[in-house]
């Protein structure tokens, strides 16, 4: 089964563009990219997936309802072995200390520089094989 | 009987020689009774002349009323009426009035006797009180006679004799207890001096001591009310300050709102774009090795040519869209919100390495000569430090963007860029300038380049914000002041000042 990376936003586009900025290794099923766009509704995916296959989570802070902040602590109770990288607009140091408090792995600001995320994507990958 | 006829006292026609007892008795009588209106006469002019005196008094008293009621800030007018009353009033040689003051006894007013006796009065004057006699004599708060000068063997014996009088009175000025002077007159001749001008002269001492109270209080009253009058101005000027410093904080707050908010659709415009003309090429490399018709296949690549085109136009306007949203931000950034002391000359540096290596980051072409006039009495002053900072940037990139436009216009030879930083310490303010060798700016430009969003960029490199937010910051929230010197062609430069102190506690949001 094909390793996993949850995307969780809540503008629907950026499904569109992630799946463009990663066709190629979406075609090659090097991994496979499931998307969220709420943070109620990437808790009750990553309890689907007990098994090995979710390798890695990225989540918007900004969301209506829960914020990916919120769903932070809650996701790395429930998946501690998987890291979580939060995007957002606001890259400001208090927001960066606070992601990592909670538990994030690292903190990427908008626009996402892909070249970058491709980077700890494939750090990921390489990991689970 | 004629006696009985004529009744006692006339003596008749014919002789009849009246007894001797009777002449002496009648006599006795005339010899009262002219006793009697003698002492009567003596009695009315002595009561004519207490009136006078009195009168004379009431006078000279209503008079010196009438100086202090018209004069309440100034006493000397009073002391010259007092002078001049008390001398022709005691029928004196001379009167003098004096003032104790700090130790020193200073002559305040005085009636003129001859040129060279007046000098002499004037040059003996301030002296040290407590070698002056008049000043001891006074300190009990009674008026003090001095009958006989030469009696004295101190120098009160040598300024009469220097003067040309021979006795003295002096009446005390009692404020709380102590003299703090006393009206002195003088007259040629010895002797004591009558009750009324003893009287006369205590009664000028407690007028002169109400005057002096009087232009005392009238002062205060005027100098409470200068200090009421700064404070006033001062609390404007900070409620100004405080609301201008609002206001920026508003737009500030206003201007990065709305630019985080365009920044969220631009970045999806920025990134789809450029995925986009990615995906035209892949077009282009599948539809490559299909077998097309020849004049599809012209359709087709005209077609994918304009279409990656296209595509990177978008990208590219994507990116102007971008870099003004960063300005934007960049001037609205809210500043550490605390006015401290800062030194000045450390941060002209830092804006200059600031501005020297961001505008080298952005165009590594870009080069330019930075000179820097560092004044060492610049010293330290009291400002919202990151605001500043923003002004000498702002100010700075214009300077480089000046000499830049310059460099590209004109083919002169041997054209150096350069850009100085001056600062100057004086004792109420810092200047700091900020002059380029750049294109200049024109008189009709000079006039609008405060307004806000006004620019002579073109469209997209500039916000028109800069030179605004910096005369705000420098005139509206530090209180100073912000000029420009230009030559069209030649140079610009600008001199922000900027006050030392100000006397507003202000910790206020920058």
């Amino acid at each position: 089964m094909s390793v996993l990376v949850l995307v969780v936003d809540d503008e629907p586009d950026v499904e569109a563009l992630f799946r463009q900025q990663f066709r190629r290794d979406l075609r090659s099923q090097r991994f496979v990219m499931d998307f969220a766009n709420s943070a109620a509704d990437a808790l009750t995916r990553v309890d689907a997936t007990s098994d090995n296959s979710l390798i890695l989570i990225l989540s918007d802070i900004n969301m209506p309802g829960m914020t990916g902040l919120e769903m932070l602590p809650k996701v790395k109770e429930m998946r501690p072995d998987v890291p979580v990288i939060m995007i957002t607009a606001y890259g400001d140091a208090d927001t960066r200390r606070k992601a990592l408090e909670k538990g994030a792995s690292g903190l990427l600001t908008k626009p996402i520089d892909f070249a970058v995320l491709r980077e700890e994507i494939d750090t990921r990958v390489a990991q689970a094989h | 009987m004629l006696r009985r006829l004529f009744g006692a006292g006339i003596y008749g026609f014919w002789m009849t020689a009246p007894s001797q007892d009777v002449v002496a008795d009648l006599n006795r009588r005339i010899a009262d009774l002219e006793r009697q209106l003698k002492s009567a006469a003596d009695d009315n002019a002595r009561l004519w002349n207490e009136a006078k005196e009195a009168l004379e008094r009431q006078t000279a008293t209503a008079d010196i009323l009438k100086v202090i009621a018209s004069s309440p800030s100034d006493v000397q007018p009073v002391f010259d009426a007092i002078a001049a009353s008390a001398k022709s009033l005691v029928g004196g040689f001379s009167s003098t009035v004096f003032r104790f003051i700090d130790g020193m006894a200073h002559l305040a007013a005085f009636t003129p006797t001859t040129p060279e006796a007046d000098e002499v009065l004037k040059s003996t004057f301030p002296r040290p009180v407590v070698h002056y006699a008049p000043f001891r004599m006074t300190q009990a708060g009674e008026v003090t006679q001095v009958p006989d000068t030469e009696e004295l063997r101190d120098e009160i014996a040598d300024i009469g004799r220097a003067r040309g009088f021979r006795s003295m009175l002096f009446a005390p000025l009692m404020n709380k207890g102590s003299s703090i002077g006393f009206i002195g007159v003088t007259r040629v001749q010895s002797g004591t001096f009558a009750d009324h001008h003893v009287q006369l002269l205590r009664t000028f001492a407690d007028q002169a001591v109400i005057a002096i109270e009087n232009a005392r209080l009238f002062e205060e009253v005027q100098q409470r009310t200068r200090d009421l009058s700064r404070s006033l101005h001062e609390l404007r000027t900070a409620q100004d300050r405080l609301i201008q410093t609002e206001k920026l904080a508003s737009l500030g707050q206003l201007t990065a709102g709305i630019a985080h908010e365009i920044k969220n659709p631009l970045n999806f415009v920025n990134n789809f774009a450029a995925l986009s003309a990615e995906l035209t090429d892949e077009l282009n490399d599948v539809l490559k090795p299909a077998e097309l018709d020849a004049k599809i296949r012209g359709n087709v690549d005209e077609l994918t040519g304009m279409l990656r085109d296209n595509l990177q136009r978008v990208v590219q306007h994507g990116k102007r869209a971008d870099s003004i949203v960063k300005n934007m931000l960049l001037h609205s950034r809210e500043g550490s919100g605390e006015r401290r002391p800062t030194d000045i000359n450390a941060l002209v540096e830092e804006s200059l390495n600031l501005a020297y290596h961001g505008a080298r980051a952005e165009k590594p072409q870009f080069n330019v000569t930075i000179e820097r006039e560092l004044d060492p009495n610049a010293g330290t002053i009291d400002v919202f430090p990151q605001e500043i900072t923003r002004v000498l940037l702002n100010l700075i990139s214009n300077g480089f963007y000046a000499v830049a436009k310059r460099k590209a216009e004109n083919t002169e030879i041997g054209f150096e860029p350069v850009v100085k930083a001056t600062t100057f310490g004086r004792p109420d303010h810092v200047e700091i300038r900020i002059r380029d060798n750049g294109t200049g700016i024109a008189p009709d430009v000079k006039d609008k380049m405060f307004n806000p969003f006004f620019t002579t960029k073109p469209a997209g490199e500039g916000t028109g914000l800069g030179l605004s937010m910096s005369h705000d910051i420098v005139v509206k929230q530090h209180g100073g002041t912000i000029d420009v010197l230009t030559t069209p062609g030649e140079f610009t430069e600008f001199t922000i000042s900027l006050p030392r102190t100000s006397n507003l506690a202000d910790k206020s949001r920058g």
